[in-house]
């Protein structure tokens, strides 16, 4: 149950993954890894279990490698700024397929939800405006969803947009821990390993 | 100085073989040859990051998808990346990458020492498979080894090419 006025986040991004039509989703750890798992399994989710401030270069890398593919990194405040040099390095690269979609919900979530910088002055579209990302997006209303998904999925890319999020109190759902199944199932999705 | 030309060379011929299409990296002086020969080929890509971690994840990826990378770096480089290195780990990715090191023999610069010295057991720390060339004619033979090992069985391979191949950087003086 949402605790604040903000964005309610599992209904919103159930909402955002059942208009990917087909989009690859690399969820950084934590909360938005939960919430792919929660709006219901996929192969195409490459969960993550660790490795934070990676989830933009590994889709990065994904989007480099399926350029017919669109790439949604689907990530919290916390990891997005561990990595925030990343935004540099996709707006040099001109990934016309990826996109970028942050949860902020200004704290960092798995850890005792302790505050963090975009509580306070810290803008990450202006940041990734500053970086050379010039298409962003910032989102305060749970009805927004649908635009929002027009926005990242159907738009050309390189596109970065922020979801400011509710601190809720929502059912545990954990998927696959197993780094080397998350990995080959993504693969076996993508035609590249046999079943 | 011819030798110090001709691994560069070595290297690049092996990363084409192997249809590595992509390197990452933070530039080191000691790689100025190979990364001029990347980028000059139409064909190949190179990524200019802003710290030597990003590599790990688009490695990562592009394996992920079906493409092969590689990160080139200094050994300070190998200090910004031993979290990340947990993620290839866990997916069983293969992870291959070329450090030109510092802090060795005759280094000029004493802050470059501890992680010139400590790059290896850190590396080692974290399960990474490491392939040193202490000689020019020694790092493609180690080049060849890392990256099959790498890539045959998506394992984190690192070659450290040692400052005795490189040459103390001078900082302009006498």
């Amino acid at each position: 149950m949402a605790i604040s006025n903000k964005i309610n986040r599992r209904p919103f991004v159930a909402a955002l993954l059942a208009q990917r039509n087909g989009a690859l989703v690399i969820p950084g750890l934590g909360s938005p890894t939960w919430d792919c798992s929660a709006a219901g399994d996929s192969p195409e989710y490459l969960y993550s279990w660790g490795g934070m401030g990676l989830a933009v270069p590994t889709a990065l890398g994904v989007a480099l490698a399926q350029p017919q593919r669109r790439v949604l990194a689907l990530t919290g405040d916390g990891e997005m700024l561990m990595g925030i040099g990343s935004l540099g390095v996709v707006a040099a690269q001109g990934a016309k397929n990826l996109s970028i979609l942050v949860l902020d919900n200004e704290s960092f979530g798995e850890t005792g939800r302790q505050t963090g910088l975009t509580a306070d002055s810290t803008d990450l579209c202006a940041i990734a405006r500053g970086f050379g990302i010039a298409r962003t997006m910032h989102v305060t209303a749970q009805e927004k969803a649908d635009e929002l998904a027009e926005f990242l999925f159907k738009g050309e890319g390189p596109c970065f947009a922020v979801a400011k999020i509710a601190l809720s109190e929502d059912p545990w759902c954990l998927p696959v821990k197993d780094g080397a199944a998350i990995a080959r199932r993504f693969r076996i999705a993508l035609g590249i390993e046999a079943a | 100085m011819s030798e110090e030309l001709s691994w560069s060379d070595e290297v690049f011929r092996e990363i084409k073989k192997r249809e590595i299409g992509t390197v990452c990296t933070i530039p080191d002086g000691g790689l100025t040859r190979l990364l001029n020969l990347i980028k000059a080929d139409k064909g190949m890509r190179l990524i200019t990051l802003t710290t030597e971690e990003e590599g790990m994840g688009i490695v990562t990826g592009q394996w992920l998808g079906g493409k092969r990378a590689m990160i080139a770096m200094q050994s300070s480089g190998v200090g910004n990346c031993i979290n990340a290195l947990g993620l290839p780990s866990a997916m069983r990715a293969p992870c291959l990458m070329l450090v030109t090191m510092r802090g060795q023999y005759g280094e000029f610069n004493p802050w470059q020492v501890q992680m010139g010295q400590g790059a290896r057991p850190a590396l080692e720390a974290v399960g990474v498979k490491c392939f040193p060339a202490d000689q020019p004619h020694e790092v493609a033979p180690a080049f060849i080894g890392a990256a099959d090992l790498a890539f045959n069985g998506g394992f984190s391979c690192a070659v450290l090419v040692s400052q005795r191949v490189i040459g103390a950087k001078g900082f302009g003086q006498k």
